[in-house]
């Protein structure tokens, strides 16, 4: 009977665990070491309690195994009928206590380190939205999205996956190495999480709350992380992807970023044609638009209300706007004003009105940058 | 009349209805015992159907065969329904069915409560799995639905399912209650706690849990339905409430819920194998007291399952060492059946195998549950794959091969015929390499960066995610075998003895295989 039950395992590696063996990577099968000082103590502790638990694992199971293989029925006709030890069990219950306490007193301490609030030189609040992640330098006033920048071709099967689908945005965030930076992490509708392997940062994005995470990394580099707390349809399609650089290249990427907020401001002034806004504002709606209201504005029935044929699309402009800026109370329908340029905005309107033929039903209005700006002028935010 | 009533050969006569209404209208324990194991199946392979639908979709990177939407109200009722359909009831059933005939009971103590406890389940899911055709889809925010994502981005259907956790609440609370009163004022003359078998231990330590931490659940879902409906704001932080709270609630009756599927499991588990060892359990009250120990500490580790939320540093440390004590209790119950195997003389039936895989792998269950327990490092494993390996290994072949053991063992008492010996080994052989073969390259993926409840995933973990999900699918279908197992057993088969298994031993195996439909008329002594 032994035997079979050998053949069986034989079988079983034969069949199953080899060709797998030399065919899988072995290189992603453990934690990542990171990116930084807390990130290596976190993987020096998870190493520490793992192999204790191995250890642990083959002293009880080679007791069990033993067991097994010595007390048959065969082999031990005559069973003991010992059932009590008071010493064996007070026994077990110290030493593994004490095992426990040699665990525990690692573990306090990185979480003591780990808890840290104090300010960093570089201070940026994380927002997390459905589904993508907003970041706000404090000190600089810089305020961007963070977008999957993935193909949806590659998604779903079209063209060929690149080497860092599903883990690729269209804007890092990006910070200096050597430098304190601090984030404040928060959310605008549902519970998201902000999670870098490679700094051992994980801290839900949760609205209403600002939880704070810092790191100090080491080297320059492309870090990438995801969202961690279940947020809806989108939830595994909104990568975080961090940029660390030498702190002039960061000085450079922030004037950068000053001089394209002002570029901007003065794109908005321009006289755009109808063709542009539909042109601009078709590449808007499949970024920000789509994964709800989907690319044949038919929307999800119950879920997300479709946009061709809707009569605030097709009649009501003010509204129109409007919905645009504030979002929608109590459903998943954010405000974007915050989101999107003025430019971008007043495209994206523009085209819901034209596509999906709304341009031969409504009131065949079109939306200017201006008039977003003027929006704004009048419902001045706090 | 009165003289018919007072017939001494009443029990004989007394034999069930005939029909449907035997089972509708029933309130005989082992008729209701039966009823609940079969909805628990059922369940089981409902539940398990759409664990495929999520293996096969993320069998290869890229969206192949459901939508985002339609997976995430996947993985939601695959949680709710092998959780509230498939381990809870299958554990009532075997309370239902065992309870009595060990404690030397003719019934249960509230048989007609017993009755509708049972008969509103099938309602229960039947509403919870109607919502799968309302607009909007079925719930969508994971068995854990943690506010706001359940309240004011759930789809409408969500009223229905707050509506059926109300009457799963109900069934398990009146479950709990029936238990709890049977074992207190039904046993035997003699049988006093202490020498209870562990199986009832187990099971009136978990109806206590029930008690407490059902109605929390009922409280948790009840501040959903008013923040959705009557515009409270709980758990609303635009109306003052906090996300948060709900998920304190929420895993105050999480977790002690947890040890409500593995308490019973460990009662089954310390029968199967003093049985085929054939020596008495080692340390049994030690093993009642673990249980015990086990029972208070999971009202105070609840916030484990939330180090990342942003608690303040004495809390994290608070329940990072409360959590990490539960491994002292636990050890000693593993420490005691491997005693109890130790200098025995044993045998390998099949629930024996079950029995024994259940210790390992629980045991490795366990392991990752402490190294879980590391709150620095949970940072890094929280809401990965790590996680996910971690509770299917305490629930397949934890909970779910101790459901699988009992049944093997207790079946030729139930129907009177012994279950194929080889089938039921293959049976076990195809679970017990495919549990593992599906679950355990979870752990690697998980540690290298997968988050849990992803429909599409990077291009590093492609291989492993196809092995589990060839592993899924084999343990799938060798459930299937179980099933043909059983029926083949009700159907017919080796006469069973009463005694069954050599060194069985227990009021229950007094018994003739299988018992009469009323047992215990007279209670019998226990010295």
């Amino acid at each position: 009977m032994k035997l079979t039950y050998l053949i069986k395992l034989l079988v079983f590696v034969g069949l199953y665990a080899l060709p797998v063996l030399g065919y899988a990577d072995w290189n992603a099968l453990n934690m990542t070491e990171g990116a930084t000082e807390v990130s290596k103590k976190v993987f020096d502790l998870h190493m520490l309690i793992f192999w204790i638990c191995v250890v642990i694992g083959i002293v009880v199971f080679g007791v069990m195994f033993y067991s097994m293989y010595a007390f048959t029925k065969k082999k031990n006709p005559n069973p003991s009928s010992f059932h009590e030890s008071t010493k064996l069990e007070i026994l077990w219950t110290v030493i593994p206590f004490i095992i426990l306490v040699v665990m525990a007193i690692p573990a306090t301490n990185v979480l003591k380190e780990i808890y840290n609030d104090e300010e960093g030189d570089v201070n940026i609040q994380v927002v997390g939205y459905q589904w993508k992640w907003q970041y706000k330098y404090l000190e600089d006033g810089i305020n961007f999205f963070s977008n999957l920048s993935t193909d949806q071709d590659e998604i779903y099967n079209k063209i060929p996956k690149g080497e860092h689908y599903l883990l690729e945005v269209d804007q890092p965030v990006v910070i200096p190495v050597g430098k304190k930076v601090r984030f404040l992490i928060t959310a605008n509708d549902v519970i998201h999480s902000w999670w870098v392997p490679d700094f051992a940062i994980k801290q839900d994005a949760i609205p209403g709350f600002i939880n704070t995470a810092w790191t100090i990394v080491e080297e320059p580099g492309l870090y990438r992380g995801n969202c961690t707390e279940l947020c809806g349809k989108n939830h595994g399609f909104m990568p975080i992807v961090v940029r660390a650089v030498e702190q002039n290249d960061f000085d450079n990427w922030v004037a950068e970023k000053k001089q394209a907020a002002f570029e901007l401001a003065q794109l908005t002034e321009k006289d755009w044609s109808v063709e542009e806004l539909v042109s601009n504002g078709e590449t808007v709606f499949l970024k920000n638009c789509a994964a709800c209201h989907q690319v044949s504005g038919q929307g999800i029935p119950g879920i997300f209300p479709a946009l061709a044929g809707s009569e605030i699309v097709l009649n009501n402009k003010p509204r129109n706007i409007e919905i645009l800026m504030e979002g929608v109370q109590g459903a998943a329908m954010q405000s974007f004003a915050n989101q999107l340029s003025e430019v971008d905005i007043a495209s994206v309107i523009t085209y819901t009105r034209k596509a999906w033929g709304n341009g031969e039903k409504g009131d065949k209005e079109i939306v200017i940058p201006k008039e977003i700006l003027e929006y704004k002028n009048n419902n001045k935010r706090s | 009349m009165s003289a018919v009533i007072e017939s001494h050969e009443h029990d004989h006569h007394h034999g069930p209805a005939k029909g449907l209404t035997r089972w509708i209208f029933t309130t005989n324990h082992k008729d209701i015992g039966t009823l609940y194991l079969w909805f628990s199946f059922t369940m089981f392979l409902i539940g398990g159907a759409m664990a495929m639908i999520i293996r096969a979709e993320l069998f290869q990177p890229g969206m192949q065969i459901v939508q985002p939407e339609f997976y995430n109200q996947m993985l939601t009722l695959h949680g709710l329904i092998m959780i509230f359909g498939a381990v809870m009831p299958a554990f009532v059933g075997l309370a239902n069915w065992l309870v009595p005939m060990m404690v030397g009971a003719p019934d249960m103590a509230l048989p007609r409560m017993n009755n509708l406890s049972f008969w509103i389940l099938p309602f229960a899911f039947f509403v919870l799995l109607s919502s799968l055709f309302m607009e909007g889809g079925a719930p969508n925010f994971g068995w854990t639905f943690y506010a706001p994502l359940s309240t004011t981005y759930a789809p409408p259907s969500v009223t229905f399912f707050i509506f059926s956790v109300h009457i799963m609440g109900a069934s398990s609370i009146m479950g709990a209650i029936n238990v709890i009163v049977t074992i207190m004022n039904m046993r035997a003359p003699g049988m006093t706690l202490m020498k209870m078998p562990l199986f009832v231990w187990s099971w009136l330590i978990t109806a206590y849990l029930l008690i407490a931490v059902m109605p929390v659940l009922a409280g948790a879902v009840t501040m959903m339905l008013m923040d959705i409906h009557f515009g409270t704001s709980f758990f609303n932080a635009a109306g003052g409430g906090d996300p948060v709270l709900f998920q304190h609630v929420f895993w105050f009756f999480g977790h002690p819920e947890v040890y409500i599927m593995i308490l019973p499991a460990f009662g089954i588990t310390s029968h199967i194998i003093s049985t085929f060892s054939r020596k008495p359990l080692f340390g049994y009250s030690s093993m009642v007291w673990a249980l015990a120990s086990i029972a208070i500490l999971s009202f105070v580790v609840w916030a484990h399952h939330m180090f990342t939320v942003g608690m303040p540093l004495a809390a994290e440390l608070f329940f990072m060492w409360a959590t990490m004590l539960i491994a002292v209790p636990t050890g000693v119950k593993v420490f005691n059946w491997v005693a109890t195997m130790f200098k025995g003389s044993i045998t390998y039936e099949t629930p024996m195998l079950f029995a024994i895989a259940f210790v390992v792998l629980f045991t490795i269950g366990g392991f990752s549950g402490l190294m879980l327990a590391i709150t620095p490092a949970d940072f890094q494993y929280h809401d990965t794959y790590f996680v996910v390996a971690h509770f299917h290994y305490v629930l397949v072949p934890g909970a779910i091969f101790s459901i699988m053991a009992a049944v093997y063992y207790w079946i030729p008492k139930w129907t009177g015929n012994m279950y194929d010996e080889r089938l039921g080994r293959l049976h076990f052989w195809l679970s017990f390499i495919s549990v593992n073969v599906t679950f355990f390259p979870q752990h690697w993926i998980g540690l290298a960066g997968m988050p849990r409840r992803y429909p599409d995933y990077a291009l590093q973990f492609a291989d492993w995610n196809m092995v589990s999900t060839a592993g899924a699918f084999l343990f799938g279908l060798s459930q299937i075998l179980f099933l043909f197992i059983v029926l083949k057993t009700v159907r017919g088969g080796k006469k069973a003895t009463s005694q069954v298994w050599e060194g069985a031993e227990g009021l229950e195996w007094t018994l003739d295989s299988p018992p009469a439909y009323h047992t215990f008329t007279t209670p019998p002594k226990v010295s």
